[in-house]
Order: structure tokens, then C-alpha cells, then sequence
């Protein structure tokens, strides 16, 4: 009895480990900063020079942080959603410009519209490094202690956004 | 001919002139480090590349992060936590072995185990067939079969 099933179970172990694997993202690393503070920076602001932006001057607030770049070509796909999400006036959107030209990044938001309550430029891709960026576009949802609790690589979609950031985001703002 | 060809193209492989910058150092050692941590971190743009190998921004800035923390006098295990708090265990192509990692890292002896006990069962099946009782009929068409092949094999 054993000689005949021992094939169909090695078998179906198989089936089951490559299915699981095909069904795996690549590009899905877990964030070891989740649940952790966000990492400082002070970065100037796009379009007002001279200012700069702390990340303690956000604390207090829940905010989305939002990497984006006028050459990253699915920052257009989830550029209306973050429009939409604006309109709400629901959080604080800070966009982190990654690696971009001053000019083409404010080209790009007169173009698009600009979603953001204010936009920081990290052109060394420092902070980028510091907050774990590999892919733009990637959203960071920051709570009121500055505790990053959630983090999403790649563009988000209509459903992310109705599913998990916005019923995320209300959770944080009910949080003390 | 073709393989002089595949030698050419193997030798001027992209791979082989990807990390382009000059780095000076002042010590030779510093230089031995970041020439291992470069080849340790991975590109996480180009997953299955190496920092070294990956001209992809990304590897760009982090080769310059190693670069600075070396010369700001950070060993190579300062570097490598500061990698992976950022990026994760996965930044490393030589993780810590920790719970986490621990599949990995004990999966291929446990798979070699699991073969070498299938090795062992099948063998020892084997050596059990040949001990089986033969009947008196079973004997005399054995030494009939012997006769037949040596017959055969010394024509």
C-alpha cells in the first residue's frame, strides 16, 4: 500500500509548494520597519526653497508618506487614487520625490495634479536608503507617535486603497 | 571557434565592468571589506544581482552608503545591520541564521537526510529479495537458468 501512495503524496507536497510559490510576489519584501519609528530626515521642500521639513514636525498626525518621481511610470497609475484621497481631506499626504529634478517633479504635479499637503525632495536617495525604498512608487501610513504601521510597495490600486489604507488611516485617527 | 567566442563574450560580460566607480581608500584592509560587502548585499531592484554586479541606481547609492560608513570607520557588521534594519534579511545574500531564517538554512540537511534514509530503505529492500526461501522447483530452475547463460557465455 505504502508503494503505491508514497508517489502521490511526494507528489501532491510537490504540487502544493510549487503552487504556493507561483502565487508568491518576488517583489514583496517584508518591511522590517514596520511597526517601528520612521527614520528622521529634514528635507527641503519642493517648490519653496529655503524651507525644510522634519519628520517631527508631523508627529501628533497620522500622514501618508508617498514616494514618487516624475520618471517612475506607475506613479501614474496610482496618481488619480491619491487625488481622490486628497479630496477627502482625510490625512496628511506628504510625497517623498525620490531621486528627481526639482523642475521635472513640478512639471509633473501642475500636469497631474498635485495630491500632496507638501512634498519633500530627497535627491542623494538618502532617505530613501533609510526607509527601505527599493521600488517607487511605495507608501508608508505613519501613526500620531510616528510609528511606521504600514507599508505598501508599488502602486496602490482603487481596491488597496478602499480595503486596507483608508480603514487603516480611521484606525490610527481614532488611536490616542 | 564557438568557444573562443563564448570565452570572449564571458570575459567582457556586463557583469565583470558593472561597478565603474573609483573608490580610494586609505587602508588596504577598508578596501578588502567593501569589496565583500559589495559582493554580499543584494540589489533589491535586480533581486538575483549582487550591489557589485547591478549598475541599477539603487546599487549605485547603496555601494556609496558602504563606501562612507567605511570611511566614517564602521566594520562590516555595523554595515550589514544597518542593511538589513532597512531592507530586511533578505538585503544579504548570506543571512544571519536566526528563527526566521532557520528553513533555510536547515532545509537542504533536512532534504539530505530524508534521502539518505529513502537510500537506506531502498537498499536494505533489495538485499531482503535475495534472502527469500526458495522451493525445491524454484532451485532446479535457477541452476537450469545458471547453466543456460554460463553455456552462453562461454561460447
Amino acid at each position: 500500500m505504502f508503494k503505491y501512495l508514497a508517489p502521490l503524496v511526494l507528489f501532491i507536497v510537490m504540487a502544493v509548494f510549487l503552487a504556493l510559490g507561483l502565487n508568491l510576489n518576488p517583489r514583496d519584501i517584508p518591511s522590517p520597519l514596520i511597526n517601528q519609528p520612521a527614520p528622521d530626515f529634514s528635507l527641503p521642500v519642493l517648490g519653496q526653497p529655503g524651507r525644510s521639513l522634519t519628520k517631527h514636525a508631523l508627529m501628533g498626525d497620522v500622514w501618508i508618506f508617498n514616494v514618487w518621481a516624475s520618471w517612475c511610470g506607475s506613479c501614474r497609475i496610482e496618481h488619480p487614487i491619491f487625488n481622490q484621497l486628497a479630496k477627502k481631506k482625510l490625512v496628511t499626504l506628504v510625497g517623498l520625490n525620490y531621486k528627481d529634478e526639482p523642475e521635472a517633479a513640478k512639471q509633473w504635479l501642475a500636469q497631474l495634479g498635485n495630491p500632496y499637503d507638501i512634498s519633500v525632495m530627497d535627491q542623494e536617495g538618502r532617505t530613501g536608503i533609510d526607509y527601505g525604498v527599493y521600488g517607487v512608487p511605495e507608501t508608508f501610513i505613519i501613526d500620531k507617535k510616528g510609528i511606521i504601521r504600514y507599508k505598501h510597495t508599488g502602486p496602490v490600486e482603487v481596491n488597496d486603497m478602499q480595503n486596507i489604507l483608508i480603514p487603516l488611516i480611521k484606525q490610527l485617527q481614532a488611536e490616542i | 571557434m564557438n568557444f573562443v567566442k563564448g570565452l570572449v563574450l564571458l570575459v567582457f560580460s556586463i557583469t565583470s565592468y558593472a561597478a565603474v566607480e573609483y573608490r580610494k581608500f586609505d587602508q588596504p584592509e577598508q578596501e578588502a571589506v567593501y569589496k565583500i560587502l559589495i559582493e554580499e548585499i543584494r540589489c533589491l531592484v535586480c533581486q538575483n544581482q549582487t550591489i557589485a554586479d547591478s549598475n541599477a541606481e539603487l546599487a549605485q547609492d547603496l555601494r556609496r552608503q558602504v563606501y562612507e560608513m567605511l570611511q566614517q570607520g564602521k566594520s562590516k557588521d555595523e554595515i550589514a545591520e544597518f542593511m538589513t534594519q532597512r531592507y530586511g534579511d533578505f538585503v544579504l545574500y548570506n543571512p544571519p541564521f536566526k528563527a526566521k531564517t532557520g528553513l533555510l538554512w536547515i532545509g537542504p540537511i533536512v532534504f539530505l537526510f530524508i534521502g539518505l534514509v529513502m537510500l537506506f530503505l531502498f537498499t536494505r529492500r533489495k538485499r531482503n529479495t535475495q534472502n527469500i526461501k526458495l522451493s525445491e522447483d524454484e532451485i532446479k530452475q535457477k541452476t537450469k537458468i545458471k547453466n543456460l547463460l554460463n553455456d552462453e557465455a562461454e561460447q
